[in-house]
Order: structure tokens, then C-alpha cells, then sequence
């Protein structure tokens, strides 16, 4: 069976390429026995969103007008 | 340096006609004020680095040429410009604040993080991050979420920031960058793993301990 290492590689590459169906199966296997690596699944998630959220609020913090 | 109009400049010519196509650099410069502002969160500053690198291009157009694109070398300027003026101000939470684990490079914290046969150290498992309730809102997790970010080496957090606020697609980072896909793969993942790793030791395990 896939370790946990491998799964939270897989985890990561998820988010930047297409996973094989090999893959996605071992991986499906390994995340339905595993609590950690599905936590760490939603939390590769949420660095995501996270990110999006950075850069969206970041327009709203520039009202440094006054030096110019 | 100065003296060097020779007679191939003619990619250099027809390069800094694009200085003069108005719509072309307007929204050139509003992508690279985005870029700049993602990691300079002072504007002023930001469009200061935006406006100097455009400047700069202009001014050593001939040195481009066998570069694959103009935006792509405009953008090297930047990011350069960029990496000064973050090596130069100390922002937010310094990254030597940060508990130890950060500070690990990837090969280490795999290290801590698993055991020989690959599986999770037992004091290393991922905990449930309560959101957004207490993150997103929050002033002081976005300083820590910086720190973090800064905390990463300089490689992994450019290609993270690229990957994830730039939104770019992992082929065109791997072209503008030139890495391999694996070799981008495994930096991502590295990123992501301390990134976790740090927002866990400072925010979402420090804020349970309260
Ligand atoms: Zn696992």
C-alpha cells in the first residue's frame, strides 16, 4: 500500500497536474484508511484558498495616497 | 557598456517599439504592479519598482534579444528589482521569530515529519485547521501567514507565489523558469509541506493552546 509520504506528494502534484487513474486510485485507497493524509489533503485545499484570499485582500490595503 | 551600438541591435529595435504601443504597456504595467504589489505590500513602493524596471528595460533593450519573450524579460527586471527591496526591508514578523520547524530546509522536514516506512510521525500529524472563523479575518494571521511565506527559501516562495497568486500554469513556470516539471513538482511540494508546517506551529496550534 501507498505510504504517507508518497500519498502527500501526490497530494501536493494534485493541485498542479492531472493525476493518472493508478494514481488517483491508490491514492483514493489510501486517503479513505488514512485521517492524516485527509486532513492534509484539505489543508493543501486550504493553502489554496488561502492564496486566493491573499491576493484578493491585498487590493484593499493600498490607500497610501499620501506620499507622492 | 555604453558604447556598444553595434549593428545587432535590430531585435532590440523591434523590441522597443512595444515601449511605444500604449495599450500593450498599460497593461503590462498593471500585471507587473500586481505582481510587485503581491510581494511589496507597500504600493508606493511597488509601482516604484514597477516604474524602475520598465525604465531599466527601456534602457538596455539591446541586451535583449535570444530571450524567448519581452514580457518575460521585463518581468526578470522586476522580479530582481523586487527581491532588492525585500533583502533590503525587514517586514512583519522577522523570519527568526518563527518557531524552529520552519526553519528546516525540505529534505529535513520530511525527515521530521515521517518515519523510515513513510508514514506520519505521531507528534507530526496534520490537525484540523479551524477556518475561516479564526484566520482569514484576522490582521495578525495574514503577519504570520507573511512571515511564513517569508520564511521559505527564496526559490520555493517565488514558485509558490507564482503557482498559487499568480495563478500561472505549472508548464509556463517550467518554461519561464526553466525547470523541469518533476523539479517543479518536488519544489511545490516542499513549499506547501513547510508552509503547512509553519501556519500550523504558529497559528492554528499556538491559537488551540490559548
Ligand atoms: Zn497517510
Amino acid at each position: 500500500m501507498m505510504n504517507c509520504k508518497r500519498a502527500t506528494e501526490l497530494l501536493s502534484e494534485k493541485l498542479d497536474r492531472p493525476l493518472s487513474t493508478k494514481e488517483k486510485v491508490a491514492l483514493g485507497i489510501h486517503t479513505t484508511m488514512c485521517v492524516s493524509c485527509r486532513l492534509f489533503s484539505q489543508q493543501m485545499q486550504g493553502l489554496r484558498d488561502l492564496s486566493k484570499f491573499y491576493v484578493k485582500g491585498n487590493g484593499e490595503e493600498t490607500n497610501n495616497d499620501e506620499k507622492k | 557598456m555604453l558604447d556598444a551600438h553595434s549593428s545587432s541591435n535590430t531585435d532590440g529595435k523591434e523590441s522597443a517599439a512595444m515601449f511605444h504601443d500604449a495599450v500593450f504597456m498599460e497593461d503590462l504595467r498593471m500585471q507587473m504592479i500586481k505582481f510587485a504589489q503581491l510581494q511589496v505590500r507597500d504600493s508606493q513602493l511597488a509601482e516604484d519598482a514597477v516604474q524602475e524596471a520598465i525604465i531599466s528595460a527601456y534602457q538596455n533593450i539591446e541586451k535583449f534579444g535570444r530571450q524567448s519573450a519581452f514580457k518575460t524579460w521585463v518581468f526578470s527586471i522586476l522580479k530582481n528589482k523586487l527581491i532588492d527591496l525585500l533583502r533590503k526591508e525587514k517586514r512583519y514578523t522577522a523570519a527568526s521569530e518563527l518557531e524552529e520547524g520552519a526553519n528546516l530546509n525540505g529534505d529535513e522536514l520530511i525527515d521530521v515529519l515521517f518515519k523510515k516506512n513513510g508514514h506520519w510521525q505521531k507528534s507530526e500529524r496534520p490537525q484540523k485547521w479551524d477556518q475561516p472563523e479564526h484566520g482569514v479575518e484576522n490582521n495578525h494571521f495574514w503577519r504570520v501567514f507573511d512571515a511564513c511565506l517569508n520564511a521559505l527559501p527564496e526559490k520555493y516562495s517565488r514558485l509558490f507565489m507564482m503557482r498559487e497568486f499568480l495563478e500561472m500554469e505549472t508548464p509556463e513556470i517550467c518554461h519561464n523558469e526553466e525547470l523541469t516539471v518533476s523539479n517543479l513538482n518536488v519544489i511545490l511540494y516542499r513549499a506547501r509541506l513547510r508552509l503547512r508546517e509553519c501556519l500550523e506551529d504558529n497559528w492554528y496550534q499556538a491559537e488551540k493552546s490559548k
